[in-house]
């Protein structure tokens, strides 16, 4: 998925022949761990809120607790970093060249077998050139690329809510002018538009209080990524508000004098709060993979800094793959298996939030 | 009009209110007049599509920052409430003037507890702490009779049974002490003995505190209940207006005396309903005499064929004037009731 900015691949109303992963999941015979139905009857009848329930079903769901489980384990793994490359004694910046190392003679820079693969000194091996710790670089890089996706995902989520909410409940010219920017954001070619603007921006951010060590890329990035990704939000937002603005309780809230604004963020905004949470869930790993595509094609985190699309650059601007396919493999690897777990954990979220569901 | 105190609470002067749509313009409201003292409660009836529902809009101001065109007065304490902004309406909504809805699970926030709902109307005219807030509606809650306020306080609307939320949306309704209630079909949702309970919650509540209801419903017997004047309306005009004795014992009007024998009578021994004929005018393209006349048994009564060509105007005594050419009012025909 190297377009950032194309709609979550599952929407809330996906295609219904084609399974979920999580659906095929779910067709496994339940096991007996899973609770049975009658604990439903040991929870409080009242009181119960649309959050409280959902975090009820995600915590029924097999899926959702792995996919959850997951992702806590990823965030871990980036927030530990420092601790993680500390305990297997290496760091993400020292090279290790020379004949000790890396093969000199046929081909020069690929890792001896024992650098190149999990040892007890190099638990993921040394990259192929250069001979830093890819371990130590997946920790670190996983930071900047989670920081990343959160980030751009945040001032998506922002922006698309606020505009979105905008558009529907102020209606007639403002809506207008809205809808025709989201169209024109929605009809560029983003990879495209991205790859051309980040250097852009990021030379025109050079000299700025933004342009200090690692702190230049992440900016742009998260810049570029959040600003071409709200638009989709935004639309599927005024959907939602210009048919909440009609309903009774809205016109109950103006009937006792409720101002605007309480209007827009006390009765509209929370209503919303359940289709944004779902989209934000999708976005991060659109986003995940917005990053990785740009620091492998070169525009978004640069060597030395280490990111997951950073690291497979790396790997591929040698042609090192070619000698070992095993340096794809470990960010590969980890991207694919981060993407999963975030889109199974979109998918429970939805899923749990559907009042309609009769998943429990 | 029966209690001419000092001066009436509200007066509404030749009201009308027209939407603009794709096929021309719909004329909901066209003249209406309403004057409404303190403390008296007035029905306003009739059929869907009559106008009710607009008037009352109308009222709260809800039409404003729309496409509707709202002309006429509508004088509440000598303040003309159509010449606010919706800003300056703000203040007024409320506090001044209050509205219950007919579906009171669509007229509450589901994601709020009631509680939360009724502190927020009441800190939205008084500068209060939360805490205050908090005690104004649990209060509240009481006083509309929900029991154990203080635990229900923190249930949700869809927690509530339908004439619990209905108390609910009363208390909201009635936290910041409205001079003027606007009901719009409050017991139409629920069963029979939950809304005579509603109903005399509602005069229980106007006793004490001396708010002006206007109770906007299709049900004459709603009416015959609670209220002291009756105003009935057609094709957003008021047809005829009386006391409500008068209105029973005598109506002038034969859109009302339609109205009334099309209800079903509870001394009746299996007879058949007479409906109305026919159908209301089109609202789009209104007929330059009565609006009834189509469906009216009458006019050949009128001579010159004026039903068809020109409109009455509002006549007759001044306590029960009525919208009709036949200066003398039809025999009614008796009614169970």
């Amino acid at each position: 998925m190297l377009d950032p900015h194309v709609p979550p691949s599952r929407t809330p109303r996906a295609d219904p022949s084609v399974p979920t992963a999580e659906q095929v999941a779910t067709l496994s015979p339940p096991s007996a761990t899973t609770p049975p139905a009658p604990s439903s009857a040991a929870e409080p009848a009242g009181a119960r809120t649309l959050l409280g329930t959902a975090w009820l079903r995600i915590r029924r769901s097999r899926v959702a607790v792995g996919s959850l489980v997951v992702v806590a384990l990823i965030v871990l793994f980036a927030i530990l970093a420092p601790v993680l490359s500390a305990i297997e004694g290496q760091d993400p910046y020292t090279s290790l060249t020379g004949p000790d190392y890396l093969d000199g003679v046929d081909t020069p820079g690929l890792p001896l077998s024992y650098y190149r693969y999990p040892s007890t000194d190099h638990w993921l091996g040394l990259e192929p050139g250069l001979g830093r710790d890819i371990f130590a670089r997946m920790a670190y890089g996983a930071r900047i690329s989670l920081v990343i996706a959160l980030l751009s995902t945040m001032v998506s989520v922002f922006l698309g809510t606020v505009i979105g909410a905008a558009a529907g409940y102020f209606g007639g010219k403002v809506d207008m002018v809205i809808s025709r920017v989201m169209d024109l954001f929605l009809a560029f070619p983003h990879l495209l538009l991205v790859l051309s603007l980040t250097p852009i921006l990021q030379s025109r951010l050079g000299g700025t209080a933004l342009d200090s060590g690692s702190l230049l890329p992440v900016a742009s990035l998260v810049i570029i990524l959040g600003f071409f990704g709200w638009a989709y939000l935004a639309r599927v937002v005024r959907g939602q508000v210009l048919s909440l603005r009609e309903q009774e309780f809205v016109e109950a809230a103006r009937a006792y004098g409720a101002s605007r604004r309480s209007i827009i963020f006390r009765q509209i905004i929370p209503n919303v709060m359940g289709v944004v949470l779902v989209y934000a869930t999708m976005l991060i790993p659109t986003n995940i993979t917005a990053e990785a595509a740009l620091s492998f094609l070169g525009v978004g985190v640069k060597d030395p800094t280490p990111s997951w699309g950073q690291i497979l650059n790396a790997a591929q601007a040698g042609n090192w793959y070619l000698s070992d396919p095993w340096f794809l493999a470990v960010p590969a690897g980890a991207l694919v298996i981060t993407v999963l777990a975030f889109n199974l954990l979109g998918d429970a979220v939805r899923d749990a939030l559907d009042p309609k569901s009769s998943r429990h | 009009m029966t209690t001419p105190h000092a001066a009436p609470l509200l007066d509404i002067r030749d009201l009308r209110v027209s939407f603009p749509t794709d096929d021309g313009l719909v004329h909901a409201v066209n003249g209406m007049d309403l004057r409404l003292s303190r403390g008296e409660t007035v029905g306003i009836v009739g059929e869907s599509g009559s106008g009710k529902t607009v008037t009352s809009q109308a009222l709260m101001g809800l039409l404003k920052d729309t496409s509707a065109v709202v002309t006429g007065q509508i004088l509440l304490d000598g303040q003309d409430l159509n010449a606010l902004t919706e800003a300056q309406m703000r203040a007024y909504r409320g506090k001044k003037i209050a509205m219950i809805f007919q579906d009171p699970l669509s007229a509450m926030h589901p994601f709020y507890p009631v509680g939360v709902q009724i502190a927020e109307a009441y800190r939205v005219h008084n500068t209060v702490t939360r805490k205050a807030a908090a005690a104004a509606a649990v209060d509240m809650l009481g006083r509309v009779g929900i029991p154990d306020p203080r635990r229900r306080y923190d249930a949700y609307p869809h927690e509530f049974s339908g004439g619990m939320r209905q108390r609910a949306m009363i208390a909201m309704a009635l936290v910041c002490e409205p001079e003027l209630l606007i009901a719009d079909e409050p017991t139409t949702a629920l069963d029979v003995t939950v809304q005579a309970q509603i109903l005399d919650l509602l005069s229980e509540l106007q006793a004490e505190t001396g708010t002006a209801v206007i109770m906007v419903t299709h049900d004459l017997g709603v009416v015959a209940e609670v209220c002291h004047q009756v105003v009935v309306m057609y094709g957003g005009l008021c047809v005829e207006r009386a006391t409500v004795a008068d209105l029973f014992k005598e109506p002038r009007h034969p859109y009302t005396q339609g109205l009334l024998d099309s209800m079903p009578s509870l001394t009746g021994t299996g007879e058949r309903l007479r409906p109305i004929p026919g159908f209301p005018p089109s609202l789009l393209a209104l007929p330059e005499g009565c609006l009834f006349a189509d469906r009216c048994p009458h006019t050949g009564l009128v001579p010159d064929g004026a039903c068809h060509t020109r409109r009455p105007e509002l006549a007759g005594p001044g306590t029960h004037p009525s919208r009709c050419h036949l200066t003398r009012p039809q025999p009614a025909r008796e009614v169970a009731r």
